[in-house]
């Protein structure tokens, strides 16, 4: 059954294999997502599909499309992005939507919270006013019951004093606490999958933890799916189940993150895991990936990552780059030449 | 807060007795009042007995210690053209001069900060481009070009508005107009970039992302983020109004403290300059304190630095 499944194709994708259990339907289906800003192509097609309460990671340098990727499925790039393909939340098709549709979609079915949160929160309005506007907007409430539910949602973020810290401005709240205040923002309007964009990337190491720590405990709670954006494998392997890793705008390794760390695939991944210290292994040297990611006008054709790779042979830059899945595992799957024509990559071990 | 007020009138009496100086020095050194105002057939001793009496015959430091002797005691010295006291003489033109830049204040206002958030909002739009055309014409104009520009199409070529003079609400549209429309034009070009620099932060984006419609985003989140960079402008817009009234006042013979200010310093009616400049300066010194006031109702992180909490 499962070798039969080989390559997902899209329509195919938007029921997902459960390791378990029968198929579970997706929440959120993205297929052909493509976005060009400027006529330059920034993301190149990529398809994704994301379950009622999973944790999904993505990791990528800068510029590699993780965020565009999310930004262009709520609709919130400029004018100047041509966005193409279909976002389909619960079979619904929300690229192109009307305002009024995405309105209600944003931070009603999908919230996303940003990485810098002293400047994603509006410095001239009272904290307690911005969670407000969102409970307002998403569950109809009058003020007064707003309010005492902007409290416990403070309260529920781990904002000590939480009644008095309403009235408090954003400039008044530490880093930390003011992705806390994201965090309650976007859990206000109970959605079913929460977008974090580098939520941990500003804050101090310590603030981190408890900030990824808050995310785990949050999600068990409500039972939303989680999509963590980061350049930080380690943080994404300790909150999601699956990852995502992506370089020139494509998706170029889907993996559980239990084989993150020991069954890489792709020489990409392979690349950004040696360039990794380990805290318990003897101190060795890191090896930095050769050269830099190319501007977004200046991909080569075929594989995006060939000029980087040392495994890079001639039919790589003709390839039309496709995800497949290693040894018959539809969890796992890479999108490089060597892993569709030599079976038994997925066994080896990151040098 | 009450050491910042002392501190505040302290800064604003220290900036008046600058203004006060100087102007003493160099109305002075520019030129001799006996001169200006008698004839050049005077006798000398009657242009000695003119010194002798205004006390211009004294050693410039004398003059000027009982100038802030007489200022202190609020005697601001009287007209040499007309011998009413200078007091009298420029309170008279107040009400005149701001029945001009009021209104005029009023049309940059309203002109220029809708249509500066309009370009913003339709950014690189037909319509931003041509605001923008217009602006940059509108704040290269000098004034009294642009004044005389009117007069010549609406008073001369198209006879619906008197070229001068003051009386009735038709005297008020010329002037008013070309005060009015430099300011905007300024106003605009400033609040259209404060608005496009609001409308990239992150929090704007942010709030799409919770569900906001746009508009909502443009009123609630940008609106009172750009207010704070425009008020900013808004009080350079009123030192350029005064200084505009100069120039439009006298193209226009509005029988204002412009035109005033233009006939006594001609005439080196010391007086009359002197309490003018004063008057001004108090003017500015009122509109910065105003304008920091207000920074603190729009900023809550500037109220915050203010009483001393961060």
């Amino acid at each position: 059954m499962r070798h039969t499944l080989n390559r997902l194709k899209p329509d195919a994708a938007s029921m997902m294999r459960d390791e378990q259990g029968p198929c579970v339907e997706a929440l959120l289906h993205i297929a052909g997502l493509r976005v060009a800003f400027d006529g330059v192509p920034t993301l190149r097609g990529i398809n994704l599909t994301l379950a009622r309460g999973e944790s999904l990671g993505m990791v990528g340098e800068s510029g590699c499309g993780k965020s565009v990727t999310w930004l262009a499925a709520l609709g919130l790039l400029t004018r100047c992005a041509k966005v193409t393909g279909s976002v389909r939340l619960a079979g619904e098709e929300l690229l192109h939507a009307p305002a009024s549709r995405l309105d209600k979609m944003r931070g009603g079915q999908i919230a996303m919270i940003f990485q810098d949160p002293v400047s994603a929160l509006n410095p001239v309005h009272r904290v307690g006013d911005q969670i407000i506007e969102s409970l307002r907007l998403h569950r109809g409430m009058d003020h007064r019951t707003a309010q005492a539910e902007a409290r416990r949602l403070l309260d529920q973020v781990g904002i000590p004093d939480a009644a008095r810290r309403l009235g408090a401005y954003p400039h008044e709240f530490s880093g930390g606490q003011n992705q806390r205040v994201m965090i309650a923002m976007a859990l206000a309007g109970q959605p079913d999958i929460l977008i974090a964009d580098e939520p941990t990337t500003a804050l101090d190491v310590t603030i981190q933890a408890q900030i990824l720590e808050l995310l785990r405990q949050i999600q068990r709670e409500t039972g939303m799916a989680l999509v963590l954006i980061s350049h930080d494998l380690g943080i994404v392997s300790e909150i999601c189940e699956r990852v995502l890793v992506l370089y020139g705008g494509h998706i170029v390794e889907e993996l559980p993150t239990d084989r993150l760390f020991d069954q890489p695939a792709h020489p990409y991944t392979r690349g950004l895991l040696a360039a990794l210290p380990s805290l318990d292994a003897p101190r060795q040297r890191l090896f930095p990936i050769p050269g830099g990611v190319p501007n977004a006008a200046e991909f080569p054709p075929g594989c995006p990552f060939a000029p980087r790779c040392d495994r890079r042979i001639g039919r790589c830059s003709e390839w039309a780059i496709e995800l497949a899945s290693l040894g018959g595992d539809i969890r796992h799957r890479a999108a490089c030449l060597h892993v569709t024509s030599e079976p038994h990559q997925g066994e080896v071990v990151a040098a | 807060m009450a050491r910042l007020i002392v501190v505040r009138l302290a800064r604003a009496l220290l900036t008046i007795a600058v203004v006060v100086t100087f102007a003493f020095v160099v109305l002075r050194a520019a030129g001799d009042p006996a001169r200006a105002l008698l004839s050049p057939e005077t006798p000398a001793e009657a242009v000695e007995a003119f010194r002798k009496a205004w006390g211009l015959d004294a050693p410039l430091w004398v003059q000027y210690l009982r100038y802030l002797f007489a200022v202190g005691h609020g005697d601001l010295g009287q007209s040499m053209r007309d011998g009413r006291s200078a007091i009298t003489v420029v309170a008279e033109r107040i009400p005149v001069t701001l029945m001009l830049t009021a209104p005029a204040l009023i049309l940059n206002l309203l002109i220029g900060i809708p249509a500066g958030i309009y370009a913003a909002l339709k950014r690189d739009s037909i319509a931003d481009r041509l605001v923008m055309m217009v602006a940059v014409v509108g704040f290269t104009v000098p004034s009294f070009v642009l004044g005389l520009v009117f007069v010549l199409a609406f008073a001369v070529e198209l006879p619906w508005f008197p070229s001068g003079g003051a009386g009735t609400w038709q005297h008020l549209v010329l002037p008013v107009v070309t005060l009015g429309l430099g300011g905007a034009a300024v106003l605009a070009r400033f609040s259209r970039s404060a608005m496009l620099e609001v409308l990239g932060q992150p929090y704007i984006r942010a709030a799409s992302a919770k569900g906001l419609p746009w508009a909502s985003v443009v009123t609630g989140h940008a609106l009172p983020n750009a207010a704070i960079a425009v008020l900013t402008i808004v009080g350079f817009m009123v030192g350029n109004l005064i200084a505009g009234t100069v120039l439009v006042e006298s193209v226009f013979s509005w029988p204002g403290i412009g035109s005033l200010l233009v006939v006594s310093v001609a005439s080196r009616d010391l007086a009359v300059v002197q309490c003018i400049l004063l008057v001004v300066a108090a003017a500015m010194i009122t509109t910065n304190v105003t304008i920091d006031l207000l920074y603190g109702v729009l900023d809550p992180r500037m109220r915050a630095l203010r009483s001393g909490r961060r």
